[in-house]
């Protein structure tokens, strides 16, 4: 900014130029912040205030006899011990293992079969890929549990009519698979979208020299296409992240369906939520959604910081 | 922030659907049968509990339970919705009504929010820019989840759960729509024109509302949409912040009716009434979806090529 400044200064030698070229700056500076505040006045009411006070909250205790009193990491100690909390983060972990890599490799391969312009009916497929993205959680849910059921699904009817015993979508290992399941339903077109994006947007002059070489797509889109689109794929991965983490209203809604199954923590979000409103402790909850924050964002750093390195090494 | 050209954007968005630009023609691809059949079964896959959601809907709840799940049976979707529309006083019209009004209004303030302020970042230079900039790009990262019961304890305080601002307030916050702003206000908005327009003498105010607003549309109706989206599908703010019936947005009256549903207790016939009200729910955003969808891969494609 200084040497803006200065470079202004030096040009505009005379002196009653200067003056008007920084009345000029500051009606731009005001300007700005002009257009920049309404997001920031939001922005701090509505994320940076709720954060801090979580932050705050998290550092109380309240009892029934003797009220509120600072209680320092107690609630930290708590949650970093608590069995509910840490196997419903360690669930979260396994879904992102499993269902995050299995989602982002079918959408990348969507995208690229899209792009290769070897298929027909590509712009229905896209669509059709797509259009769960625009079905609420809750629908979404809601239509694969009665898939799922065994009162009226159409899995266990077959099953049934077939002798066999139903297939157990809401069991114990099932539900798991289920709602992984559901996530991939609902956000491998999502993903895709952003990768073959990112594909229309290549030059083709990047492969165009490798076709005429006679190489197979296959091997243009791994060696060429999919290298090229690295960002997309960042985005997509730490989307994924935050995510998973955040899990909610699949197991909040499947609760109906298998209540012991799922219980009151199967995602450390819905045991956020089960602490807050059901045992009324909004100090333990908010540490719980604390320390979800900053799983959250190791784990994003992690895949940014590896990433990067991965760049550096190529 | 990179500043590759505005090609990336505009190129993408020109190309969706018109793929038979030179150098870029599918024709000239040898069709593959195999790809073309494996990607169709997977279509398949996605459209099945559509497919099955309208079948269900036209059923009566006898029929739910009585007749194959994926084909059809006596035709009942009329009566279905008439049962949808007039069920507990017709308390579903009131959800849609507040679905929509909680998402145009978010949608809408959002968009203004990060156009604003998208155009302010690339377009300005000014004192705390980057440190400014820095704190939204990590807000992206925040959880917005953990977020909501903080959110919910403030506003208890200020009185204002269980209000319709409870749930718009929160959904104006979008550091990633102030992000895609910015990458595509820096190309979308010459420097020359607002040179020029300075040089006439017009206001820097008067520049983004008359000059710059019109050339950022395509970007700030991307912004909408996802805004739109999120707010519409939204479940965890409002099933939080809202204790009245009558303020509930579609999302939460559904579960809400499904888990009286699940719980059986002789309502048993709410199950046709649950399947059919989350068909009429999905209707508007699948519509508007379809037909927008350009908006959408060219703000994803802004987004995805420069994050």
């Amino acid at each position: 900014m200084s040497t803006l400044l200065n470079a202004a200064t030096d040009v505009a030698a005379p002196t009653p130029r200067r003056s008007r070229l920084t009345a000029a700056k500051r009606r731009q500076y005001g300007a700005a912040y002009v257009l920049v505040l309404p997001f920031f006045i939001i922005f701090i009411a509505m994320v940076i205030v709720p954060l801090v006070y979580a932050g705050y909250l998290s550092l109380f205790r309240k009892r029934l006899i003797g009220g509120t009193s600072f209680a320092g990491v107690e609630n930290y100690v708590k949650a970093l011990t608590d069995p509910l909390f840490l196997t419903a983060v360690g669930r979260m972990a396994i879904f992102l293992v499993i269902q995050v890599p299995f989602m982002l490799a079918l959408a990348l391969f969507f995208a690229l079969a899209l792009d290769s312009g070897m298929m027909k009916l590509a712009k229905f497929s896209r669509l059709a890929i797509f259009v769960p993205y625009a079905v609420p959680g809750v629908v979404a849910t809601l239509m694969w549990g009665y898939l799922y059921g065994r009162d009226f699904g159409p899995f266990a009817q077959v099953s049934n009519a077939l002798g066999l015993p139903p297939p157990p979508f809401l069991t114990q290992t099932g539900m798991l698979f289920s709602i992984m399941n559901i996530v991939n339903w609902a956000f491998i077109g999502y993903n895709m979208i952003i990768i073959y994006a990112a594909l229309r947007s290549l030059p083709t002059e990047l492969y165009e020299a490798a076709r005429v070489d006679g190489a197979s797509e296959v091997r243009i889109a791994w060696s060429i296409k999919i290298p090229a689109v690295r960002p997309a794929l960042l985005l997509t991965v730490i989307f994924s992240v935050i995510g998973t983490f955040q899990l909610f209203t699949e197991p909040k809604l499947m609760f109906s369906l298998a209540p012991n199954v799922i219980g009151t923590a199967w995602s450390p979000n819905l045991y956020a939520y089960n602490v807050a409103f059901v045992n009324q402790d909004a100090n333990y909850a908010a540490a719980l959604a604390f320390l979800l924050g900053i799983v959250i964002m190791i784990v994003s750093y992690i895949v940014q910081l590896s990433s990067q390195q991965k760049e550096r090494r190529s | 922030m990179t500043t590759t050209g505005p090609v990336t954007v505009t190129s993408a968005q020109a190309d969706l659907d018109q793929p038979a630009e030179p150098g870029r023609n599918p024709a000239r691809q040898r069709t593959s049968w195999l790809l073309t059949v494996f990607v169709l079964i997977c279509v398949g896959y996605f459209l099945l509990p559509l497919f099955w959601l309208v079948v269900a809907s036209t059923k009566s709840n006898a029929d739910l339970f009585s007749t194959f799940g994926l084909w059809f049976a006596h035709f009942n979707l009329f009566d279905n919705i008439k049962a949808v529309l007039t069920f507990q006083d017709g308390v579903f019209i009131y959800w849609a009504i507040n679905s929509a009004i909680y998402a145009v209004v978010s949608a809408v303030g959002a968009s203004f929010l990060s156009t604003a302020a998208g155009y302010g970042f690339a377009k300005y230079n000014f004192p705390g820019k980057a440190a400014l900039f820095a704190v939204t790009l990590g807000a992206i990262m925040i959880p917005i989840a953990a977020l909501t019961v903080p959110t919910y304890l403030l506003f208890a305080r200020a009185g204002l759960t269980d209000t319709y601002l409870a749930i718009i307030l929160p959904s104006l916050a979008t550091p990633f729509g102030v992000f895609l702003m910015r990458v595509y206000a820096a190309d979308a908005v010459d420097d020359a024109l607002i040179e020029a327009a300075r040089v006439d003498g017009v206001g820097e105010l008067r520049i983004f509302l008359t000059v710059a607003l019109r050339l950022l549309l395509p970007g700030s109706i991307t912004v909408l949409l996802f805004s739109l989206v999120a707010t519409w599908n939204n479940y965890f703010l409002p099933l939080i912040m809202l204790n009245s019936q009558d303020k509930f947005p579609l999302t939460v009256g559904l579960a809400l009716w499904q888990s009286s549903a699940a719980a059986g207790g002789g309502s048993q016939a709410l199950f046709s009434v649950v399947i059919t009200g989350s068909l009429l729910s999905i209707i508007p955003l699948v519509v508007a979806f379809l037909f927008l969808q350009r908006y959408w891969q060219s703000g994803l494609a802004t987004g995805g090529v420069k994050a």
